[in-house]
């Protein structure tokens, strides 16, 4: 699906977004994780979507049971957020990222 | 996936469990969910992991297992210890385990979800295999790891709604809650089919108990069923129906006992009859059931022996100093021992063990040795309803039941501990007889049903070749036994001696006389004969002086010149000795 990446950093995070088709909800999840990190993350973050629709084996190997389920893998440890995200506050406390530290840079 | 609607009766799933398919008439109800609910350890797993495997192995149905507070390595482990290999159904093809973990710590929430990621793995694994059966154990988990029951309720009604599309037949599981059988109220979720498994200590004897709370569309047994969760996995015991419908065998079998045959119509007991021998302490049961043993195996029968007191060394060696050689039955496989303590689990658990063992074995003969030692582990009436079910089962299955049941001195001869006799159809009596400064032991058939009987009381010996019967002595003194029986006898005998002889005397005696009487009728058939000779002798002389005067007369008339009368005289000669004889 749709893929930004910037120019990597030191601390770049790897974010996965689990979404089962185009939903509104997966939809809505990706927009506003993307204005999220856009925010917060600028140039520092990669986000790849996983369709299990269309890579159902995936939602095993991974451990998925709410769509959407936003994963970051790196930095460490491993995050959960399930969620359209739309609470942009909670979706920072589980990114662990401070709101300081983005507005910083 | 829509289903056509079906308008003919409820199909259903054939779990495998043991006993469980016959209560539910057939199994779970395909293509619904079933609820299986119970406290923790109640076998809530194992019962669902049981409708896999079994699906999987017996009815080529494949199956998805869905965990939610194990690990598959876990579960692997945990049933291992029941035969249940999921490793190799999983090699097969015939089974997927999942485990969805949801740690509430790793996870923020925020804003909408649902629970697609769950449906896609499930559905990615239905379809993997084509399983046609699912266990979700236990979806409750869930509600633990996530913070919203509002889309949960939402998600599971929309699970279960779509593994009934599917077609699948699935089990969820679930801990009662406060009032109610589930914590998250799932039950009302699961219309269907919902069973309760209850795990309870009495009197420190743990009884697990299984129950079908509700089951639509189908009939269902309505009772507490105990079930076991043992080596082979889970069984449930079915109450045998209470019908009196078994059909009855005019075959007899020997008792073993050659003299006891004789008082049974001479020919033994009934095949798949329930037998009865109760008795004091020490008056021989276990011998007798020995016999019945050992002459079944010699006709090539198979037998169990459930004993409560004995373990199987034991008895075999006691039973060899009465001659018998049971150890050879139970090496060629005819006898099988099965030694327990009444107090290891409860009534119920035994029951479900003795009729697990009847039907792997399908024995011709079940002996218990001895009933009366339930009363331990229970109160009469469940030991009653006990033996009634057991002794069903066990007629319904044309087997032969050798009860044996200890009386204890203080009750009443004819009772036994656990009031059967009425459930008996024929029952043997042995009691012990103290007389002179001994205890002899005798047997009567109190009653036999279906056959003439004798009514005689016979005593008994344990001897080294097992059972003797005698006959008891009775006699103007009453009933005698042991020595008392053997001073009697030889009394009589010594009076029979006696008389004899008496008799050999008096036969002697009357000989004597007889030969005197001889002597004397010689001694006066001599005298006769002397008299007789004598007396012809004085004939003859006197013949030849007739004679010879006639002669002389002749002289003269032939001197005279007279006339010849010759023929005249010699007619009057020849008559005269014919008149003196």
């Amino acid at each position: 699906m749709s893929k930004s990446k910037q120019s990597p950093k030191p601390e770049s995070w790897d974010l996965r977004l689990y979404v089962a088709g185009q939903t509104p909800k997966s939809l809505a999840a990706f927009e506003n994780l993307r204005r999220i990190c856009d925010e917060h993350l600028p140039g520092r973050y990669t986000i790849e979507v996983i369709d299990l629709v269309v890579n159902p084996k995936l939602a095993r190997d991974h451990q998925i049971v709410a769509i959407p389920t936003l994963i970051r893998k790196l930095p460490e440890p491993l995050r959960r957020i399930i969620g359209d995200l739309s609470d942009t506050q909670r979706t920072l406390v589980g990114l662990q990222v401070s709101p300081h530290e983005g507005k910083s840079k | 996936m829509p289903r056509s609607t079906k308008t003919k009766a409820l199909s259903k799933t054939p779990t495998g469990i043991a006993g469980f398919d016959e209560i539910t008439r057939g199994g779970l109800p395909t293509g619904r969910t079933s609820l299986v609910c119970g406290n923790a350890g109640c076998g809530k797993t194992l019962f669902a992991t049981e409708f896999l495997v079994r699906g999987a192995m017996q009815f080529g149905e494949p199956g998805v297992f869905m965990l939610f507070e194990e690990s598959p390595e876990e579960l692997e482990q945990n049933v291992a210890s029941l035969g249940f290999d999921l490793k190799a159904l999983q090699d097969k093809q015939l089974l997927v385990l999942d485990q969805i973990r949801v740690e509430r710590s790793e996870i923020e929430e925020t804003g909408e979800y649902d629970l697609e990621g769950l449906f896609i793995r499930l559905g990615f694994a239905i379809d993997s295999i084509g399983a046609k059966r699912v266990v979700l154990d236990t979806i409750e988990t869930l509600f633990g790891g996530l913070s919203n029951p509002a889309i949960l309720r939402s998600e599971l009604r929309r699970l279960f709604r779509w593994l009934k599309d599917r077609g699948i037949t699935s089990i969820i599981t679930g801990e009662p809650g406060e009032g109610q059988l589930t914590r998250q109220g799932l039950e009302e979720y699961v219309s269907d089919c919902v069973i309760l498994l209850d795990h309870r200590v009495q009197e420190q004897l743990s009884t697990r108990r299984l129950r079908i709370v509700k089951y639509r569309g189908s009939a269902h047994g309505s009772n507490e069923y105990p079930f076991l969760i043992e080596e082979s996995g889970f069984s449930v015991l079915p109450v045998t129906s209470m019908l009196l419908q078994h059909t009855v065998s005019d075959e007899r079998i020997s008792s073993g006992v050659p003299g006891l045959d004789e008082m049974l119509g001479g020919e033994g007991y009934y095949r798949g009859s329930s037998i009865l021998v109760s008795g004091t302490a020490g008056t021989g049961k276990t011998s007798f059931s020995a016999h019945l043993v050992d002459a079944a195996c010699r006709r090539g029968e198979r037998c169990i022996y459930f004993a409560f007191e004995e373990s199987q060394e034991q008895f075999v060696r006691n039973m060899g100093s009465i001659g018998f050689d049971l150890g050879q039955w139970v090496k060629k496989g005819r006898l099988l021992f099965h030694a327990t303590r009444p107090t290891l689990h409860g009534l119920e658990m035994h029951l479900v063990r003795i009729h697990k063992l009847v039907e792997e074995q399908k024995p011709d003969l079940v002996v218990i040795d001895p009933i009366s030692n339930f009363t331990s582990v229970g109160k009469q009436v469940e030991v009653q309803a006990m033996l009634l079910r057991l002794m069903d089962y066990l007629k319904a299955r044309q087997i032969t039941a050798f009860l044996v049941s200890l009386t204890s001195g203080s009750s009443a001869l004819e009772a036994t501990e656990v009031q059967v006799s009425s459930l008996i159809d024929t029952w043997l009596l042995l009691r012990a007889i103290e007389s002179g400064g001994e205890r002899n032991r005798v047997l009567y058939v109190l009653k036999s049903r279906g056959m003439a009987h004798s009514n005689q009381l016979r005593e008994y010996r344990l001897t080294d070749r097992g059972v003797d019967l005698l006959p008891v002595y009775v006699g103007p003194e009453g009933v005698l036994t042991g020595s008392m029986r053997l001073a009697q006898e030889a009394r009589e005998a010594g009076q029979a001696v006696e008389q004899r002889q008496e008799l050999d005397r008096r036969q002697r005696e009357l000989e004597i006389k007889r030969r005197t009487l001889e002597a004397q009728i010689g001694a006066l058939q001599a005298d006769f004969e002397h008299v007789r000779r004598e007396s012809e002798a004085l004939n003859g002389e006197a013949n030849g002086r007739l004679e010879t005067i006639e002669r002389q007369r002749q002289t003269m008339n032939e001197i005279r010149g007279g006339k010849r009368s010759t023929t005249s005289s010699s007619g009057k000669t020849r008559k005269a000795p014919r008149r003196r004889a």
